[in-house]
């Protein structure tokens, strides 16, 4: 086993749990910071397969601004976990074997996938692509146009942000 | 034949739309002079056509193409030929006297009922004209049902009492069920010519491409047709009842004109009829049994209509005796000669009741002829006329159909004597019972009694001459040779016929029959002369009661009919029909409450149905579809 | 790694964020969870983008070429929009808190009348 697959198992089995700990942590706040280890963990995955400037971006935006920006709002509301709600025992249940039942499908699915297709070997550690400067020149070069128009995107998100927090 | 021929029915039309119309602004003058007025244009447009017939211009008038589909066409044509001639002069003719009378008849009516009444006589004239008019069976057909529309009306034209009402009903719907025949003949017609004017069904090509049976079954439906219209057995109960019309209504509809819509129609078809001997055998024998149980029957009534309704009966089953035998021209003398003597008896029978102040027992009545001579006078002519005393018009039709008879079968010629005998018997006792011996009525009515008015009079005068007159235009062959004029004018149409008896022969049943005749008034006036109450045996029982046939109708046919009404209104519509509707309709709003609560608003529960959908489209996709 | 792993872990994560959504009554882990599916799209777009360069790569060596760079742009957009749809929902979810004083999703029933 190289120090690659090491690594790939060691995240994987990091990101999975940091998400199920996510999902059944009673605390919010628990719940926020297991979700940060998940998106580190993410990240860890990115620079595994040298996409550098995305797991960057992972990083500052989703686990710097995003994550932090639910924690205030956590905060704000002073939730904790005796006025957490619970559902339902059956609609958890009921949950919990749709998603299951989806996670079967969606597997088994896949497993009827060409096999040439299924041991393509992704390029890890090396290749181009992943490095800023070939990821801005396509970027500003191709699709620009998209660029731009997320510029419009954002304003109109912090336009409808502000007027929707506004108190009456 | 000019467009002229148009006009013979389309004044009465006229007369009934502005009556029926404006009979709120007519006054009852007007109404009257209108109604009277376009019959007797009517009238004499008929005559000019008569004396065109009689010239030996006959001919079609097509007005207008009605229907026409693949190869069959049917024109709205009129025919004018003799026969029709002779039928326009009888409707219009004697039409126009019963219009008149009435105008006195029904003085007592309010304005716009008087209108009605006149606007409904119209329609009936227009529709009777249109049926002998006709140049198909189609337009006959409209005719057909138009008389039996006006019959209805104007039986029931006293509507708020619910007796005159169902008399109505009763009318139409047994002339209903002779209309279905008179449909089903007109198709199979149709189906198998491919057309229904009368000159290309007489053809000989068309004669020769129907069958025998094909022949037997149309015949035998227009018989069923014409037992509905003139009240043969079994469909005779109406006619009876029918008298709950005004009077004038009566010697109009169902004395002169629309039961002799059967005649017509079974003497224009006379070319099938005489191909078809079962079906002859059957009307023969159909008509005497009618006659027979008519004349019984009338001996026994005490209303004055009833007895001439169940004369009327009777004589029309003579008159289907002598088609039954192939004596279509005898048939259609018998119409004419009846038309006169029975509207005669009607209107003078209106004239009593009048006098009477509506009065119609004749046990209460007695002594009248000293009171209204006219009335007395013309209702004894009528009566000597339907007895068939020599001199008077019935004497020669009657006469003439009894030749026949004996002529073809000894055994109906035996009971149409005994129904001779009969008529005379019920018609003399009518008459000395109403007429003659000591007034039996109130003291109310005596003061009342009087003789009715000019415009009643003059009808019975015109007809009472005609009833005498009317017989000499077909004088038979012993008397004058070349006599029978009316059988050699209807001989294009009804081929003539000679008969195969001696003259000796014919003088013996004629002398017969008179003295038949009278033997019987002298017994009538014996016993009648003087009134005394009658109780009834047990035949004169049944008599009385009509032989029971209206009861046994009821049971047989109205009864289960109305449990079968019953049953499929209960069972199969409510139970059954109402409740699988409503069943959908409370299925469906059980189904939509049910649905309804699948919209809970809460979030949560719809992404759980999104992800439970999603791994189904899923599984759909991947596994299943092959 | 082969990119059948990759494909199987973002089909674990995504399912974790699906049972999330269904089986939390708090709006924000709700939100939260939604992020996670994003994130296993994110990794599995990236796994792809660098599968085809590998195959770019063994088809032709030595040359440099963009194949496969449209996956991680679209990574980079996607990230953009999430960015702006978790401020929008947070602000809803804020204004939510102030007129009822819970985030418990199932008293947002509304959409029943």
């Amino acid at each position: 086993m190289g120090v690659t697959q090491i690594l790939f198992w060691v995240l994987t089995v990091l990101a999975l749990g940091s998400a199920l700990m996510v999902v059944t942590s009673r605390n919010p706040v628990y719940s926020v910071l297991y979700l940060i280890i998940c998106f580190f963990a993410i990240s860890g995955h990115y620079i595994l397969m040298n996409a550098q400037f995305l797991a960057v971006v992972n990083v500052i935006v989703y686990a710097g601004a995003i994550m932090v920006l639910f924690l205030f709002v956590i905060m704000l509301m002073n939730l904790n976990a005796s006025v957490e709600p619970q559902k339902n025992k059956w609609l958890k249940l009921a949950g919990a074997i749709a998603g299951g039942c989806l996670l079967l499908v969606l597997v088994a699915a896949f497993k009827d996938a060409d096999n040439t297709l299924k041991q393509t070997m992704v390029q890890t550690k090396d290749g181009e692509i992943g490095l800023i400067q070939n990821l801005g020149m396509a970027l500003f070069k191709d699709y620009v146009v998209p660029f731009e128009i997320s510029s419009v995107l954002f304003l109109s998100a912090m336009v409808g942000a502000v007027v929707i927090g506004k108190k009456e | 034949m000019s467009k002229i021929v148009a006009l013979v029915p389309l004044l009465p039309l006229l007369g009934f739309l502005i009556n029926g119309l404006l009979r709120k602004q007519l006054s009852k003058t007007a109404a009257g002079i209108i109604g009277s007025g376009t019959v007797l244009g009517a009238f004499i447009i008929s005559l000019l056509l008569f004396i065109d017939v009689r010239n030996g211009k006959t001919g079609v008038v097509e007005l207008f193409p009605f229907i026409s589909f693949d190869t069959v066409k049917i024109p709205f044509a009129f025919l004018v030929d003799q026969l029709t001639a002779i039928y326009l002069l009888i409707i219009t003719g004697v039409g126009f006297l019963i219009h008149v009378y009435s105008t006195a008849y029904m003085h007592d009516e309010e304005a716009p009922h008087f209108a009605r009444y006149f606007a409904y006589l119209n329609l009936f004239v227009f529709s009777m004209l249109l049926l002998v008019l006709g140049a198909n069976y189609v337009i006959m057909f409209i005719g057909w049902e138009g008389v039996g529309l006006c019959s209805y009306l104007l039986i029931g034209y006293w509507f708020k009492n619910p007796q005159y009402n169902n008399a109505a009903k009763k009318a139409f719907v047994m002339n209903r069920i002779g209309d279905l025949g008179f449909l089903l003949a007109v198709f199979w017609l149709l189906a198998k010519l491919s057309t229904v004017t009368y000159g290309e069904v007489f053809s000989a090509e068309s004669v020769k491409a129907l069958s025998k049976t094909d022949i037997t079954i149309i015949t035998l439906l227009f018989f069923v047709a014409a037992t509905g219209k003139s009240a043969q057995i079994p469909l005779y109960t109406w006619l009876p009842d029918a008298m709950a019309g005004p009077t004038p209504v009566s010697a109009l509809i169902h004395a002169a004109t629309m039961v002799t819509a059967g005649i017509y129609l079974v003497a224009r078809t006379n070319i099938l009829f005489s191909m078809a001997e079962t079906t002859q055998h059957i009307i023969a024998w159909v008509g005497v049994a009618t006659a027979l149980l008519a004349a019984t029957i009338a001996v026994k009534q005490n209303d004055i209509k009833k007895v001439l309704a169940y004369s009327t009966v009777s004589q029309l089953g003579y008159m289907f005796l002598a088609l039954g035998m192939g004596a279509y021209t005898a048939a259609v003398f018998h119409v004419m000669t009846h038309a006169f003597f029975k509207a005669l008896l009607f209107l003078g029978s209106g004239s009593v009741i009048h006098a009477m102040g509506g009065e119609q027992d004749i046990r209460k009545m007695g002594g009248l002829g000293k009171h209204m001579k006219i009335t007395y006078f013309t209702f004894l002519i009528g009566c000597l006329a339907i007895a068939g005393v020599p001199l008077f018009s019935g004497f020669f039709s009657k006469d003439a159909i009894l030749l026949s008879a004996y002529e073809h079968n000894k055994i109906i010629w035996g009971i149409a004597l005994l129904v001779a005998a009969l008529t005379t018997f019920y018609m003399f006792r009518l008459l000395f019972l109403t007429f003659k011996g000591s007034f039996r009525g109130t003291e109310e009515q005596h003061h009342h009694l009087h003789e009715s008015p000019r415009a009643m009079t003059l009808p019975l005068i015109v007809l009472a001459i005609l009833s005498i007159i009317g017989g000499y235009i077909s004088v038979p062959e012993v008397f004058i040779a070349g006599g029978d004029q009316l059988g050699e004018f209807l001989a294009p149409i009804i081929p003539l016929h000679t008969h195969a008896i001696t003259h000796a022969e014919e003088y013996a049943l004629m002398g017969g029959t008179t003295l038949l005749v009278a033997i019987v008034i002298v017994f009538a006036w014996s016993k009648y002369k003087t009134y005394k109450e009658e109780t009834n045996g047990a035949l004169g029982n049944l008599l009385e009661n009509k032989w029971y046939v209206d009861e046994l109708y009821n049971t047989i046919i109205v009864k289960p009919i109305n449990w079968l009404a019953g049953f499929t209104d209960t069972v199969l519509e409510r139970s059954g029909i109402d409740a699988i509707v409503n069943g959908v309709g409370k299925a469906v709003q059980y189904g939509s409450r049910q649905l309804r609560l699948l919209q809970s608003g809460q979030v949560g529960s719809y992404v759980l149905l999104m992800i439970a959908g999603m791994v189904l489209l899923f599984v759909l996709q991947f596994f299943l579809k092959k | 790694m082969p990119v059948n792993y990759y494909i199987f872990v973002a089909l674990a994560l995504f399912s974790i964020g699906v049972v999330g959504v269904l089986t939390r009554r708090n709006a924000i882990i709700v939100f939260m969870c939604i992020e996670i599916m994003l994130n296993a799209v994110n990794l599995l777009l990236v796994a792809f983008s660098k599968m085809h360069a590998a195959a770019y790569a063994a088809a032709a060596p030595g040359t440099v070429s963009g194949t496969g760079i449209d996956g991680q742009l679209f990574v980079f957009f996607i990230m953009v929009v999430a960015a702006a749809e978790v401020s929008v929902g947070l602000a809803i979810i804020v204004m939510m808190y102030r007129n009822i004083h819970s985030v418990d999703i199932n008293f947002l029933n509304r959409l029943k009348h």
